[in-house]
């Protein structure tokens, strides 16, 4: 981020908002949905994940084919695209068993704060766990082998 | 009606907040370019007090600030939508272990995997990615076989 121009920060937060009210109103924010979804009892979620991919999916090829670059960025429109390797399905199936369990995603829970969702503090609080557990290991695991610079 | 049967809520509410979701993400992709996923939150704010290395990659620093003003746009747009539609704070019924020892999973498996459902899901899939596309049908069958088997031991809800 070398460029940032007035009003970056503000329509991040205008475009966290819309998101957040989304999540609220599809109800994804509340696990009981989302474990609905997994058990077929109610199929809906394919209209939430659906219906948000097509958005992005028109948005993203109308600004990578037509439009040059962000106005607050100055950066050039791309598209979202990985490299795939081993880790993308250990992390699905991680992520899928962590989904299943609990009914949460990492956006669908702080969204569930928002809601007033106390409990869901246990899934965050977890997910934070999750994640410091895996960054540790793996700078450890690749640390080891670029250097002295894995010390924590 | 067999359609009831599968939604027995309708579409609208789901099809509407998806296309809010999309139109949140698509707004922060015009104005800046950046595809904003949610789960990279998690190890970027790391960073603000953890010096393990794979935290404090240029990536993460440099995107922290405005991850946490994304995340706090996302709490309070569902905020919103809890004064104005919900009448007040709805809470889970699901037990506090599953949502602690889910927790772990998903922030163990989204970072291993570089994203979660609005960054592969919504995103990737937006961008017809293949690494996505696996991504997400591996995170959906594995979630469909967990909780109907967590079902099926009896555990409720």
């Amino acid at each position: 981020m070398t460029d940032r121009r007035p009003g970056f920060h503000l329509v991040i937060l205008v475009g966290g908002l819309i998101f957040g009210f989304g999540l609220a109103y599809s109800h994804m924010a509340r696990p009981e949905v989302v474990l609905d979804f997994l058990q077929f009892d109610d199929l809906g979620l394919l209209f939430v994940m659906g219906g948000a991919a097509a958005v992005t999916g028109v948005v993203f090829t109308v600004a990578t084919g037509v439009l040059d670059s962000a106005p607050l960025t100055g950066v050039e429109y791309v598209r979202r695209v990985k490299s795939f390797d081993r880790n993308v399905v250990v992390g699905g199936v991680v992520f899928g068993t962590g989904w299943g369990l609990s009914g949460i995603c990492p956006g669908a829970a702080y969204a569930s704060v928002g809601i007033g969702n106390w409990p869901i503090l246990w899934a965050v609080a977890g997910m934070f766990i999750g994640a410091y557990a895996q960054g540790r290991l793996r700078s450890r695991i690749t640390g080891s082998s670029a250097g002295p610079t894995a010390a924590d | 009606m067999i359609g009831v049967e599968l939604f027995p809520n309708g579409i609208a509410r789901y099809l509407i907040g998806g296309l809010f979701i999309g139109g949140g993400i698509a707004s922060i992709y015009l104005a800046t370019g950046i595809i904003a996923g949610a789960s990279t939150f998690l190890e970027s704010t790391l960073s603000y007090v953890s010096n393990v290395p794979r935290f404090n990659r240029l990536r993460y620093v440099g995107s922290r600030d405005w991850r946490i003003v994304f995340t706090a746009g996302i709490v309070l747009g569902a905020g919103v939508y809890a004064v104005v539609w919900q009448g007040g704070a709805w809470t889970t019924e699901v037990q506090w272990w599953r949502l602690l020892a889910g927790g772990v999973l998903v922030g163990v498996g989204t970072r291993l995997g570089k994203g979660c459902t609005s960054g592969h899901g919504v995103c990737g899939v937006g961008s017809l990615s293949q690494t996505s596309i696996v991504n997400v049908a591996t995170f959906i069958s594995v979630a469909i076989g967990t909780a109907q088997l967590v079902q099926a031991l009896g555990v409720s809800p």
